[in-house]
């Protein structure tokens, strides 16, 4: 039993690291805790839910809402973002105005799809195997394996790519990296793209797992997400990719020795713990915030 | 090479530039002295872009470069390194150095700017591996300046290179400046340490509040004796 709650944590953990970390990224470029992450999690899920329903299949979908949401994450910066930017405003105007464009974001879906929950259909056809007793599904494996490939091919991009470099010294010094030739508007659009795009295929995997969507998934799994980057160390891509795993685990062990009314709670528990203790969160940096 | 005329320009609302003229002529060293708080830094991210400047006119190479966003620069082939080094501490040298040539794409030529910059500063090929905010001041400004060049500039900006740096560092510091001079590249350098910096130049502009009080021959503003009572601390 103990097993098979590990392999449903660690397959949830996997989507909730890879969504941790294009919410990590974004801060790391430009020290912008991005609320709308989660919202863009749920409308790259209704994207997907929206080409399913044109019946081009659910994994053409899915790469269809990956191009389409990074795009919107894009959008979303030019419009409401960048000009904040411009005029320097005060960090906290970019966190509240992340904040109203998820509703926003949510609004629209409502708008179209209505406030329910929609049934999403099964993204690959049901099956799996049983390991020693546990349950593992394929959908599971879907889940885990696409996860942690993106989760690898970006962390490669990040370390070895020139427009990993890029990102990594805007990260540091945004100002030297002008300097250096780089295009820190192609470096933010880059980003936002990046985790856009990431957020929607979690979107499209969760749905497919649950087997649903609705438009306020982004308020239920937000929260969850930011803890799994905070508790990881925001702006670390190995934190990000620990945290969600952690918080993955630690939701569905909750659920089964504490009962499943403690599933949502039982992570911010932990967080906190962390927060108290290691502020910087496990892998993070003592980073002094500059803005 | 660079010409710079009637600049003004506000940092954090004080009127900081009152209309700076200087140029800088290929193959020299021209040195920009004065106190703190003179304007020779704000100068500089004037003319790099990082300041917008409310009045005048930055030309390179004939072109003007006033509105240019700081990004562009590199590839007009002027460079240059801030006060404080501004390095990437945690990335290592060698990613710092890459940094530097961001904007090329030649490899053999990034090999070449490679061996240049580690011919002129042997202590960086040793800390290639390096984290750069684990180097000592010394260590970063020499960083500062190879990444500058990995770009292989026809104009190399410096803004105080020689702060709080050991005095026999600084001395160091002065003659690899000349060694990058003579290389080929002209420099624009800016400086506290009027001294060193007037011995190594063949011109200079001597800034007060924010214009440009002196300039000339470097050689004799150092017999000026204005400049010696004010800057060279001796009468």
């Amino acid at each position: 039993m103990f097993i098979q709650q590990l392999v449903n944590g660690l397959a949830l953990g996997m989507v909730y690291a890879l969504i941790a970390v294009g919410f990590s990224l974004v801060f790391g470029i430009l020290r912008l805790v991005n609320f709308s992450h989660a919202a863009i999690f749920a409308f790259g899920a209704h994207v997907a839910l929206f080409f399913i329903g044109l019946e081009v299949g659910p994994i053409p979908a899915i790469l269809i809402s990956m191009v389409l949401t990074g795009g919107v994450g894009i959008l979303i910066d030019k419009v409401a973002l960048a000009p904040l930017r411009k005029k320097k405003s005060i960090p906290i105007a970019g966190l509240i105005t992340t904040i109203g464009v998820s509703y926003i974001l949510q609004n629209i879906l409502t708008i179209v799809f209505g406030s329910g929950r929609v049934h999403f259909p099964a993204i690959i056809p049901p099956g799996g195997f049983d390991f020693l007793g546990t349950r593992i599904t394929s959908m599971q494996i879907l889940m885990f394996g696409v996860s942690l490939t993106l989760m690898l091919l970006l962390t490669y991009l990040v370390n070895h790519t020139k427009m990993g470099l890029a990102m990594r010294a805007m990260q540091q010094n945004p100002k030297a990296a002008r300097l250096m030739g780089i295009n820190v508007n192609s470096v933010i659009m880059f980003t936002f793209f990046l985790a856009g795009a990431t957020a929607s295929i979690a979107g499209g995997l969760i749905s497919g797992f649950y087997q649903m969507a609705y438009p306020a998934m982004g308020v239920s799994f937000g929260p969850k997400v930011f803890s799994a980057t905070v508790l990881g160390g925001i702006g670390s891509m190995p934190g990000a990719f620990v945290g969600g795993i952690l918080i993955g685990v630690i939701e569905v062990m909750a659920a089964m020795f504490l009962g499943s009314a403690y599933r949502d709670g039982a992570a911010f528990v932990v967080l906190i713990l962390v927060l108290i203790l290691r502020p910087q969160g496990l892998f993070g940096r003592k980073l002094a915030l500059k803005v | 090479m660079l010409k710079v005329s009637n600049l003004h320009a506000y940092y954090d609302n004080v009127h900081a530039l009152k209309g700076i003229d200087l140029e800088v002529r290929a193959g020299e060293i021209v040195s920009l002295i004065g106190s703190n708080g003179a304007g020779k830094s704000t100068t500089l991210l004037a003319i790099a872009g990082l300041l917008s400047p409310s009045e005048g006119k930055v030309t390179f190479d004939g072109e003007d470069i006033t509105k240019l966003p700081a990004h562009g620069l590199v590839k007009k082939g002027l460079s240059l390194t801030l006060e404080g080094r501004e390095v990437f501490e945690a990335l290592t040298v060698e990613e710092n150095l890459m940094l530097g040539a961001y904007t090329k794409q030649d490899k053999k030529a990034i090999a070449a700017s490679f061996e240049r910059v580690y011919g002129l500063f042997p202590r960086l090929k040793e800390r290639v591996k390096q984290q750069a905010g684990t180097l000592s001041g010394g260590e970063q400004q020499m960083l500062a300046m190879g990444r500058a060049l990995m770009s292989e500039p026809k104009l190399l900006l410096l803004d105080e290179p020689s702060l709080g740096l050991a005095p026999n560092l600084v001395e160091q510091m002065f003659d690899l400046i000349v060694d990058i001079n003579k290389q080929g590249t002209t420099v624009l350098l800016i400086e506290q340490n009027a001294n060193m910096a007037l011995a190594i130049s063949d011109r200079a502009y001597v800034m007060e509040t924010g214009k440009v009080a002196l300039s000339g021959n470097a050689k004799e503003l150092m017999d000026d004796s204005r400049v010696k009572k004010a800057y060279l601390g001796h009468p």
